[in-house]
C-alpha cells in the first residue's frame, strides 16, 4: 500500500504550507529586527570612520572600535566636516554624508550617472587634520570595503578594512592590525601623480620601511583579496585627487 | 556516563573516533579545507556547526513522519537555511560584533554536507533525543579534526596559535627563527589541509585495523 506521505497531493500541500510558514516567519523576523539592525549599521559606520583616524580602543595587536555608546558623541567631537565631493574636486557640506551608500553610488556611476563622493574631515586633539574616504570593491567571494584616512598630501594616516565573506584565516585577515597598520605612512602619490598602493606578493620590503614605494606586503594565501584591495584603492581613491589638488591651491 | 544509557553514550562517543564524520564518513571535507588555516576560525566554525547540527537534527527528527519522501532533501535544506538565517538575523540585531565574525561562516554551514548527511542518515529514522545526541556527537567529531588540522596549519604555516606568535618573530629572526627555521607558507593553502586530514586517517586506520576497508 502506498504511504500517505508518498502521494503527490500530500507532497504538494506539504511544500506549499512549508514555504508559507518559513517565508512568513523569516519575513516577520526580518522586518521586526530591521530598525535595530539599521541602527547597528549606522553606529558601525561612525566607528569605522573614527577607527581610520586613530580614534579607537586598540590593545596589543587586536583592532577594537570605540564602544557603540561612545561612538555618536566622539563622532560629533572629532569629525569637523562631512563633505560630498564632485569629480572636479568641488566640495559641498552635508551632515548626513556618512549615510551615503557607496555601493549605490558605484552602481549609479556604472549606469552613467554622477557619483557622490563622501569625505569626512576629522581633527584630533593635537589639531592634526585627517581626510577620510570610504571605498568599496570586490574580494574573492564578495564585497570588501575600507575607510582610508589621509593627510593633505594623500599620505595614508590610518585605514580600516572590512569584508563580507572572505575566507577566514586568509582573505579575512585584511581586517587584522598587521595588514591595516602597514598602510600607515604609505604614499598614494608618486612624483605628483596618483599611483595608489599595491598589495604586492614577494615584496622585498616585508618590514615596510620604504613608505614611498606605493607597496605593502600581501597576505600569504590571499592573492585575490589582496588584488581586490589594490584595485579598490586605485579606482576609488583616485576620484578624490582633484579635491586634494584644490585644497593645496 | 550515568546520565545516558550505553547506546546513547555510543551516539556521542562513536563519531569522535571510530565513526568520525570527516575521517571515516568523509563528510564535511570542503569546509575543513576552507577554514582551517587558523585555529580560531576552526573553533568558531566548530561551535556554529555544533549548534546547527544539534538543533537541526531535532527539528528534522520531529518532522520525520510528515516529511514527504520525494522532497525530503529540499525540506532538509530549507530547515538548515532557515535556522542559520534566524540565528544570523538575531545576532545582527543583538550581538552585532559577533555576527560580523560569524557571517562568513553562514554560507559554509548551509552547504556543509555533514549536516545534510546526518539529517538523511540519522534524524529521518530516529527520535528527537537520539537525534540530538547524534548531532552533538558528530559535530564534536568534526570539531576534533578541525581543531587538530587548524592547530598544525597555523603553527607550521604562520608560527602562531590563536594569533599569538609562539615560535618567535619571523622578520626580526628571534626564537626558533634565529636558528634558520622558516614558516611553511604551503601550510596555509588548502591542499595541505587535505594532506593533514590524510595523515590523521592513516594514523587512525593503522591503530585500528577494523577500520581498514578491502
Amino acid at each position: 500500500m502506498e504511504k500517505r506521505t508518498d502521494k503527490n497531493s500530500y507532497t504538494l500541500i506539504f511544500a506549499i504550507i512549508m514555504v508559507l510558514v518559513v517565508g512568513s516567519l523569516l519575513a516577520y523576523l526580518a522586518s521586526a529586527l530591521e530598525p535595530t539592525i539599521t541602527e547597528n549599521k549606522r553606529l558601525e559606520k561612525q566607528q569605522n570612520i573614527l577607527y581610520a583616524m586613530g580614534i579607537n580602543n586598540n590593545e596589543g595587536t587586536s583592532a577594537n572600535f570605540v564602544t557603540t555608546e561612545e561612538a555618536p558623541e566622539l563622532f560629533d567631537k572629532f569629525i569637523k566636516q562631512q563633505l560630498v565631493v564632485s569629480y572636479n574636486g568641488q566640495a559641498t557640506e552635508n551632515d548626513q554624508a556618512y549615510l551615503i551608500d557607496v555601493k549605490k553610488e558605484q552602481a549609479k556611476a556604472k549606469d552613467g550617472g554622477v557619483r557622490q563622493l563622501p569625505l569626512f574631515v576629522g581633527e584630533d586633539e593635537k589639531g592634526k587634520k585627517y581626510y577620510i574616504a570610504p571605498i568599496r570593491g570586490k574580494g574573492l567571494w564578495d564585497a570588501i570595503w575600507a575607510y582610508v584616512a589621509m593627510d593633505e598630501n594623500m599620505v595614508v594616516q590610518g585605514a580600516y578594512f572590512d569584508h563580507k565573506g572572505e575566507t577566514p584565516g586568509l582573505g579575512a585577515n585584511i581586517k587584522q592590525r598587521y595588514f591595516m597598520d602597514d598602510f600607515i605612512g604609505e604614499h598614494l602619490m608618486s612624483n605628483g601623480s596618483f599611483k595608489g598602493i599595491n598589495v604586492a606578493k614577494g615584496n622585498a620590503d616585508p618590514k615596510n620601511n620604504d613608505k614611498t614605494d606605493n607597496e605593502v606586503d600581501a597576505i600569504a594565501g590571499a592573492t585575490i583579496t589582496g588584488d581586490g584591495v589594490s584595485a579598490m584603492i586605485r579606482s576609488d581613491l583616485k576620484l578624490y585627487v582633484p579635491y586634494f589638488k584644490n585644497l593645496k591651491k | 556516563m550515568g546520565l545516558l544509557s550505553k547506546k546513547d553514550a555510543a551516539l556521542i562517543k562513536d563519531p569522535l573516533a571510530d565513526n568520525n564524520p570527516i575521517t571515516i564518513q568523509v563528510l564535511g571535507i570542503c569546509s575543513a579545507l576552507a577554514i582551517t588555516a587558523e585555529l580560531e576560525a576552526s573553533i568558531v566554525m566548530s561551535i556554529s556547526v555544533l549548534f546547527v547540527l544539534g538543533v537541526g537534527n531535532v527539528v528534522i527528527s520531529l518532522m520525520r513522519n510528515i516529511i514527504p519522501s520525494k522532497i525530503r532533501i529540499i525540506v532538509q535544506l530549507i530547515v538548515v537555511a532557515t535556522l542559520v538565517i534566524i540565528v544570523d538575523l538575531v545576532l545582527k540585531a543583538f550581538a552585532y560584533e559577533l555576527s560580523k565574525t560569524l557571517s562568513v561562516f553562514v554560507g559554509l554551514i548551509i552547504t556543509n554536507c555533514i549536516i545534510m548527511g546526518r539529517f538523511e542518515a540519522f534524524a529521518l529514522g530516529n527520535g528527537p533525543w537520539k537525534s540530538f545526541l547524534d548531532g552533538i556527537g558528530n559535530a564534536l567529531g568534526y570539531a576534533v579534526i578541525l581543531i587538530i588540522v587548524g592547530f598544525f596549519r597555523e603553527l607550521l604555516g604562520s608560527g602562531t596559535l590563536l594569533g599569538i606568535p609562539v615560535l618567535g618573530d619571523p622578520i626580526e629572526k628571534t626564537g626558533l627563527y634565529s636558528i634558520g627555521y622558516e614558516n611553511n607558507g604551503f601550510m596555509l593553502l588548502s591542499p595541505m589541509a587535505l594532506i593533514v586530514v590524510g595523515i590523521i586517517i592513516w594514523v587512525q586506520r593503522s591503530r585500528n585495523k577494523a577500520l581498514v576497508e578491502d
